[in-house]
């Protein structure tokens, strides 16, 4: 049997015992991380993805405090019927400003990855407020305290500037404007919306939730529009290797 | 059963602990042979189909397979499958498809599929619609309700930004713009409640609320309330009302107006996906 009657020897010397099971974790280990460097070509480029605005990201911050993720996932799968009922099937470069991903794990709920523009403003926080007024058969709570909870946008710099630290490709100027972006993006006639519009293109302003005040739920129904909507489908081509 | 240890013909490991001694016994047969067929499983499938992830991109397999493209294939098959009807769907009259023999039944059955799941959230699953969501299952209908208005309804949305044509009405808010006073708006709304019979106006504001009515409103509504619906303007002189009757939500509507807004469906639905629906809905009743 030779070597494998040597086990005696690693059993009995506790620092050789150690060595060799890093030895062998860091190649399990390695096994693991190695891909993610090269995460870069995992992800094709597709037109249209940009950061979220600030008050996106607030309304994003939100829908991971209240645990939305919890009941709705954020992963279009490439099977037909789910094509069919939530649209294209989501792309690795949909969540690459995402921090962490929402792919979630349970449908309690739908998925919401493509959610944006499919309902109104009103019936988003008709929905938010009291679930069942619109949908008798739904059993999400009731988020109605969001419409009463001004928005906190006081460390929306740092919150930026966090983003900027791992990787989200925000630029000065998002940071220092970041204050007025948000207020831009409730006012289309505002005199901010041509800075917000160049900053993030395509960003769309509105008083989402209807109520003059900034709230939590101007900030969630604004990142709900946005879902999905970022890339043309209709210009996109698949890489079918992938 | 397991093997009484009574037999000694399996030598034991040498090992003694505690005079407790260890049976040197070989792994089961079945066992060990289903981990072999695992790894040459394991082999296999790296070959076949994609595994290993390099710097250029995983390893493709030989078998060419991918996620997408067999979903693709997945939809072309039902696409294909679908073609004829589809194709007879989008080319007859929209009034005529319903009853038409070949694909009456596919474009129902197929705008109830689309209804159930792209309407449903808003008009609810039986289109009866909830305040502020019309029901489409009735006959009153604020952008009319031939199968060819329901069409372009569907196709543009209501007061949908993205879309260039969509369907836009503006009632003024007459309150919050100071177009009416207090007592004016007041007066008002006595009178477009009688004009369906929801309460009594006394003579005397009947007919100042006739004077403010033919000033204010009828252009829209019509002389009569009786609305209009190529300018979106709803009926009056019915019981039926999106956003409430009572004297808060009449108000409401005369102070501050309402916009209701429905998305435009043309780019998320196909040409023959809205042409179902539009079946499906006029069907339901209250088509005109």
């Amino acid at each position: 049997m030779g070597i494998l009657d040597k086990h005696g020897v690693i059993e009995r010397n506790a620092t050789l015992l150690m060595v060799l099971s890093l030895v062998v974790v860091s190649i399990g280990g390695l096994v693991q991380i190695v891909p993610l460097f090269y995460l870069e070509n995992t992800i094709e480029d597709v037109d249209g993805m940009r950061p979220y605005t600030p008050l996106e990201l607030s309304g994003r911050d939100v829908y991971i405090r209240e645990g939305c993720y919890v009941c709705h996932s954020q992963m279009i799968r490439p099977l037909r019927d789910e094509v069919e009922r939530y649209g294209n099937y989501s792309l690795a470069a949909e969540s690459q400003y995402d921090r962490p991903f929402q792919w979630g794990s349970k449908r309690t709920g739908p998925d919401l990855a493509r959610v944006g523009g499919r309902y109104s403003d009103k019936w988003q926080v008709d929905h938010l407020k009291d679930p069942r007024s619109v949908v008798p058969e739904s059993i999400m709570p009731s988020y109605a305290f969001l419409a009463n909870r001004e928005l906190n946008i006081e460390f929306i710099e740092d919150r930026i500037r966090a983003e900027q630290m791992v990787g989200v490709p925000y630029d000065q100027a998002m940071y220092d404007s970041a204050k007025s972006d948000v207020l831009a993006q409730l006012d289309p006639y505002s005199d901010g919306i041509d800075g917000l519009l160049e900053r993030y293109p395509g960003a769309v302003a509105r008083n989402f939730d209807g109520q003059p005040e900034l709230t939590e739920m101007d900030a969630l129904v604004a990142y709900l529009q946005v879902l999905g909507t970022m890339v043309d489908f209709s210009t996109f081509t698949p890489d079918e290797s992938r | 059963m397991a093997k009484k240890p009574e037999k000694k013909e399996v030598e034991t490991t040498g090992h003694i602990w505690d005079g407790i001694e260890e049976y040197n016994n070989p792994l089961p047969r079945w066992w060990l042979t289903t981990t072999y067929l695992t790894i040459i499983w394991g082999i296999g499938y790296i070959i076949l189909y994609p595994a290993i992830p390099l710097p250029g991109g995983a390893t493709p397999g030989v078998l060419g397979y991918s996620s997408r493209a067999e979903v693709q294939k997945d939809i072309d098959e039902v696409n294909e499958r679908n073609a004829p009807l589809v194709e007879r769907v989008n080319q007859l009259e929209l009034a005529a498809i319903a009853s038409d023999e070949e694909v009456g039944g596919f474009a129902i059955n197929g705008g109830e599929a689309v209804f159930k799941t792209f309407c449903a959230q808003c008009h609810g699953s039986g289109a009866a619609g909830s305040p502020g969501y019309p029901n489409l299952a009735d006959d009153e209908w604020l952008w009319g309700g031939t199968i060819e208005d329901i069409y372009e309804t569907i196709s543009v949305g209501i007061r949908d930004e993205a879309n260039y044509d969509t369907r836009i009405s503006q009632m003024p808010a007459f309150g919050a713009d100071e177009l009416l006073g207090k007592e004016e708006i007041s007066t008002l709304v006595s009178y477009v409640g009688s004009l369906s019979g929801i309460n009594g106006a006394g003579a005397a504001e009947a007919a100042a609320g006739e004077q403010l009515y033919l000033e204010s409103c009828a252009a829209c509504h019509g002389d009569n309330g009786e609305g209009d619906s190529f300018g979106g303007a709803p009926n009056l002189t019915d019981a039926i009302w999106l956003y409430g009757s009572d004297v808060a939500a009449l108000t409401e509507t005369i102070s501050n107006s309402r916009f209701g807004v429905m998305p435009a469906w043309s780019g998320r639905l196909s040409e023959s996906q809205i042409r179902q629906a539009s079946v499906y809905i006029h069907a339901l009743g209250g088509g005109e």
